[in-house]
């Protein structure tokens, strides 16, 4: 009785309260057994000199200003390198005064990415068939130029992390009705189309990244008739869409495994043929239950197209690279990839975050 | 019985009117994918009658007979014996071989981080978990090119010239020239090695056989132990005393190691980068695997009084490497995908020294792309049988 009248007491001070109840948090998950301990302060010396190294090579020693290298210290970041060559890391050799047309495309994209995705955004199916259908070409129109006023911007030019984005975006939007077509063809109960589907599949998802865009680079133009140009920009775009598009295909086919038979049943039992079924049926329901398999393809995808530097475009890490080579700047290299690592970083985890918290949801509407 | 009876003739006249008996469904089938191998074919024929003008404007004609050509260039690493005057055919082995060792010490690397990294974000010890937990989402958030990129450009380039060498027990010098790591020599051919190799592990094969099938027919424990040891012991033997085997340990003479085994920058810097990446997906796939074990199945072995260590184990690893294996193989396909990424570096994998200098060299693309394909194309069938063979081993058997 006296126990708890004492205990009670003492709980009447919170701060001290916490601090108990912070000692038996810590005890419990820190130090519970003797290996604990020893693990514990191990993590906590690896931390503290992590931090002991990074903070003022990043920060307190850094060179913020400076034109070039001799400006820095040798034993700590140059991020005046980064600075001064800011532009061109992120769009290449765009010109400057036409640099607002790669922002413009950007914005669209995440304006109408923002839109779809929204929940209750009126008419997303006019924005669906703006984003698939109309955007590819606009964007292109945009960045290209050479009508309508805009001055012409070859595609030599374009590069960086603009580049690398846009390859991405290119890769997921066109490669979508692809993927829908291989994906429902896969399903198909016509054998050609089912073989020519699963063959198209396999292979494309059979082989390395690497060797795909070699494949788009060497072979592509050969089945071309004698003496085509080819941008190899275009080259590059289709080895990605090649590619991708046997990724997101066997992430449909996923979705509409997902969905119960029953639901394609009654759309036959009031008369619906193969089309209607799929376009007003299960296609949307697909739709909906393969949004975190999408989002997670394109992380994947957004990491890989940094691999079209083998093709020599001026993709952001080649940037680095030819940067790290100027005279002015020789040798930067680890600045170059701690922005680029911190850039793709913040992307690919932030999508990350929104495919898990999107897969909780459809779990929680499924339970219920 | 009316519907027997009346389906007998159909059946029967069935090959006299051919066609006739087929629903309007089937027939709009046929003509579809007719329609569709006519466009298919059209395209195919299209192709073809380009490359053909292509290759006679490149003075090329199709055919492999290219590889018994001499190839005349030099490769900077290679497992097998390679020299200059070697033929294009030694040179498209030699890639493989090269790219079969950067996946295989990826594999084995990767698979040792990732589960140990996959325990931890386990573990009940907060700071372990958190820490995993870390490198689990910073490693994985960045491109695998970004981290080969940083090993080799960063972190090897900044490692000491070989005179001053980090020094890890006299036995593994770190340096931006390579590692060296110590090796084993014997004086026997690979062939007697591997014939040796593959006897002994057919023999422990055969012996967990019987054990685990006497273990099924009679429930009595068995003691595997000694019999495994005593041929490894004879196994080990026969090398050292038939074979002369020795440890080659590296050590500076002048400006570089001699002795041991080097490991390039590159190969050094694509083996880490491949394991540190991949290991941050093996984590989370470990941890969901036993995470996936329901809850009830470590209480029902506790209560049978079991201990921690016999819970893991017989009861959650095998149920939880049921639920591994398929996602597993398809990371290690991935890897094994992802090594190409050596031609970035330099590292003379098949898509570097046969897809780039050869290909260069030769221009039979054609060719020389259908070989890299193939290649691929087998590696991935080959694991993901594997993979389908091990998850029927390990397949719930409903009783």
């Amino acid at each position: 009785m006296t126990a708890v009248v004492n205990s009670s007491r003492v709980e009447r001070s919170p701060a001290i309260a916490q601090l108990r109840r912070r000692l038996a948090w810590a005890r419990a998950n820190l130090f519970a057994r003797p290996i604990d301990v020893l693990l514990t302060s191990t993590i906590a010396a690896a931390a503290v000199a992590l931090l002991w190294a990074i903070v003022p090579w990043a920060f307190i020693d850094a060179v913020w200003v400076g034109e070039n290298r001799a400006a820095c210290r040798p034993d700590a970041a140059c991020w005046a390198f980064i600075v001064n060559r800011g532009g061109q890391f992120l769009y290449g050799f765009y010109p400057q005064p036409e640099r607002w047309r790669v922002n413009a495309v950007f914005l669209i994209f995440a304006v109408s990415v923002f839109l779809l995705l929204r929940r209750d955004t009126p008419g997303k199916r006019v924005v669906a068939f703006f984003l698939l259908l109309v955007f590819p070409i606009l964007g292109y129109v945009l960045l290209h130029g050479g009508v309508a006023g805009l001055s012409r911007v070859t595609t030599d030019k374009w590069g960086g992390l603009s580049l690398t984005l846009l390859l991405g975006v290119a890769g997921i939007v066109v490669s979508f009705p692809i993927a829908i077509v291989l994906a429902l063809g896969r399903q198909s109960e016509m054998p050609l189309f089912r073989w020519a589907s699963i063959a198209y599949i396999e292979i494309c998802r059979g082989l390395p990244l690497i060797a795909v865009l070699f494949m788009a680079r060497i072979l592509l133009p050969y089945a071309f008739p004698v003496g085509s140009e080819f941008d190899p920009l275009a080259l590059a775009v289709t080895g990605i869409i090649l590619f991708e598009s046997a990724y997101l295909a066997e992430v449909f086919r996923g979705g509409f495994q997902a969905i119960p038979k029953g639901q394609a049943e009654a759309a036959a039992a009031i008369g619906f043929g193969y089309w209607r079924t799929a376009i007003y049926v299960t296609l949307p329901q697909m739709l909906r239950v393969v949004v975190p398999g999408v989002v997670n393809n394109a992380i994947a995808l957004v990491k890989n197209t940094t691999l079209v530097v083998i093709l020599g475009l001026f993709e952001v890490l080649n940037i680095v690279a030819a940067g790290a080579a100027d005279p002015d700047w020789l040798g930067l290299h680890a600045e170059g990839y701690v922005f680029v690592g911190l850039v793709f970083w913040g992307l690919c985890f932030a999508m990350s975050r929104y495919s898990q918290s999107l897969e909780r949801e459809i779990k929680a509407a499924e339970r219920q | 019985m009316t519907s027997t009876g009346l389906s007998t003739p159909q059946i029967a006249a069935r090959p006299v009117t051919l066609g006739r008996n087929l629903t309007g469904r089937q027939r709009r089938h046929i003509l579809y994918q007719a329609a569709f191998l006519l466009v298919l074919c059209a395209l195919l024929w299209l192709a073809w009658r380009n490359v053909e003008a292509n290759l006679a404007v490149r003075k090329l004609a199709l055919g492999f007979s290219f590889l018994r050509q001499e190839a005349g260039f030099g490769i900077s690493f290679s497992i097998i014996p390679y020299a200059e005057t070697d033929t294009y055919l030694r040179v498209f082995v030699v890639g493989l071989s090269n790219t079969l060792l950067i996946a295989l010490l990826g594999i084995i690397a990767a698979t040792l981080l990732g589960f140990a990294i996959g325990i931890a974000r386990l573990s009940p010890n907060w700071a372990v978990a958190k820490a995993a937990l870390v490198y689990i989402e910073t490693v994985r958030n960045l491109p695998l090119l970004l981290h080969v990129l940083i090993w080799y450009n960063v972190v090897i380039r900044s490692l000491p010239p070989s005179r001053q060498a980090v020094n890890l027990l006299d036995a593994v010098f770190l340096s931006n020239r390579g590692i060296f790591v110590p090796s084993l020599e014997t004086s026997l051919g690979w062939e007697t090695l591997a014939l040796l190799v593959g006897g002994a592990v057919a023999a422990i094969a055969g012996i967990l056989r019987r054990a685990r099938r006497w273990r099924e027919e009679t429930g009595q424990p068995t003691r595997v132990a000694i019999p495994i040891v005593f041929i490894l012991a004879v196994a080990l033997l026969l090398v050292a005393g038939w074979g002369q085997l020795r440890v080659s340990w590296p050590a500076l003479q002048g400006f570089n190691f001699s002795g041991g085994m080097a490991l390039s920058p590159e190969l050094s810097a694509l083996v880490v980068a491949l394991a540190v990446y991949n290991a941050s997906f093996i984590a989370e796939l470990v941890r969901g695997s036993i995470e996936a074990i329901g809850k009830g199945q470590r209480e029902a072995a506790a209560a049978l009084g079991l201990d921690r260590g016999r819970i893991l184990k017989l009861v959650i690893i095998p149920q939880a490497m049921r639920v591994l294996v398929p996602p597993l193989t398809n990371q290690y396909l991935h890897l094994v995908k992802a090594s190409s990424l050596a031609t970035v570096i330099g590292y003379p994998d098949l898509v570097n020294v046969f897809v780039g200098t050869s290909l260069n060299q030769t221009g039979r693309a054609i060719e020389i792309m259908a070989m890299t394909m193939a290649v691929y194309l087998v590696l991935s069938l080959a694991i993901t049988g594997l993979s389908n063979l091990q998850s029927r081993r390990l397949r719930l058997v409903e009783r």
